[in-house]
């Protein structure tokens, strides 16, 4: 194979990541990875570089049309972002001291898991109550809706830091946005409306990734005839995902896709545990 | 300081920041197409390196130096490399606005919250943690 041919089939790979991921919220990186490592048994390492660059274009992307919406809490953003770019760092860190066998089995376990995220039952409700700290920090706020604008309140502000240092671990060790334990502090524990917490965790994304993705680049993870696709791809595919995302209800598409992801995730944990990587 | 703020108001900045994001990603993607076209114009027809085995890039596409220095040639990867910098660099970018915002309203808490992400990220940049 040609490397014209190899680019060719890795851009339009690379638009069905980004198609996929900005359909259902999973973000391009984890179609990504599978992709390069399974299929044209990419190193690991040369995949999580090129999966967070993926991971800017997607969020930087499609954050710029939420903000202007006004649905981002911009302030808890940056508030948690400590917490997720200390993680990234810190995982960018321990990434040269873990086999990549062990970050293949660690890939599955948290793509099943964001799989799953990702078809449950949210709630849509707003909390009236805050914590103490909510106020102190300023993190209340409101949003809009088609009922007009809605108020929410803000609570385990502690709890929630302490899963954005982990999100930002596994994001800075795997490559990947981790995007669903950003929703899962953000919606799950500090019991913010879904709509924001995916919005704001969107947001986020590209800053988290960046932290770690110097200090790849710096460590040659990013290959520059692997990138190029890669960052096109994806950032085509989320172009035309958010639009078809105004006309078509993929609830459907999330659960097909949720089923292969964990099909692929399954496979990666099995490659890992036989040392395949 | 009265003239921003009135061209800047909360509102205004958020979209500021969204204007940003958008540029950069545009531009970043680009300046990665224009080298990836370079990139195929030149080694298309070559067969595959061997990705399989990791063997890391060399200094030319991992500093900035190098990479500027491949780019005054037009070298296709350093020109592919750029575009990943200024892809790399966007959201970099974002927070030094958001911490413009915040000073203009004039929200200490949150300039001393934007300066700590901001610190940690250069951290990452020249904190020689490469290893």
């Amino acid at each position: 194979m040609n490397i014209l041919i190899f680019s060719l089939i890795l851009l339009a790979g690379a638009y069905v990541a980004g198609l996929l991921g900005s359909l259902t919220g999973l973000g391009g990186g984890v179609v990504v990875i599978p992709l390069l490592t399974l299929v044209f048994h990419v190193d690991i390492r040369y995949a999580i570089g090129a999966a967070l660059l993926a991971s800017i274009a997607n969020s930087s992307g499609a954050a710029s049309a939420y903000i202007k919406e006004g649905i981002t809490n911009v302030r808890l953003g940056m508030f948690l972002e400590i917490a997720t770019t200390v993680g990234a760092v810190g995982g960018a860190l321990i990434a040269v001291f873990t086999p990549t066998n062990t970050i293949a089995i660690l890939f599955g376990v948290v793509l099943i898991f964001s799989a799953l995220m990702t078809v449950r039952k949210k709630h849509e409700h707003a909390l009236q109550e805050g914590s103490r700290l909510s106020y102190i920090l300023k993190l209340n706020s409101n949003y809009p809706t088609p009922q007009g604008e809605v108020s929410y309140k803000l609570q385990n502000i502690g709890g929630g830091f302490s899963i954005m240092l982990l999100a930002g671990v596994l994001s800075g060790l795997l490559g990947i946005g981790s995007g669903a334990l950003k929703v899962l502090a953000m919606d799950g524990a500090m019991k913010i409306p879904f709509k924001v917490s995916t919005t704001t965790s969107n947001f986020m994304i590209g800053v988290t990734a960046a932290a770690s993705a110097v200090v790849y680049l710096q460590r040659g993870y990013i290959d520059p005839g692997i990138a190029f696709p890669v960052v096109l791809g994806v950032l085509g595919g989320a172009f035309t995902g958010a639009r078809l995302l105004t006309v078509m209800n993929p609830k459907t598409l999330r659960y097909i896709f949720c089923a292969a992801i964990s099909f692929v995730a399954l496979e990666m944990i099995y490659n890992g545990l036989h040392h395949q990587f | 300081m009265k003239l921003i703020k009135t061209l800047t108001g909360d509102r205004d900045i958020a979209l500021l920041v969204g204007q940003v994001l958008r540029t950069g990603v545009i531009t970043a993607s680009a300046i990665a197409f224009v080298g990836g076209v370079l990139y195929l114009a030149k080694h298309g027809a070559d067969s595959i390196p061997d990705y399989s085995t990791f063997t890391g890039e060399g200094k030319e596409y991992t500093t900035f130096s190098g990479i500027f220095r491949g780019l005054t040639t037009f070298k296709p990867s350093a020109v592919i490399q750029f575009g990943a910098l200024i892809l790399l660099a966007t959201p970099i970018l974002r927070i030094c606005f958001s911490l413009i915002g915040f000073a203009v309203e004039k929200d200490r808490m949150y300039v001393v919250i934007t300066l700590i992400v901001l610190g940690i990220i250069l951290f990452s940049m020249f904190g020689g943690l490469k290893v």
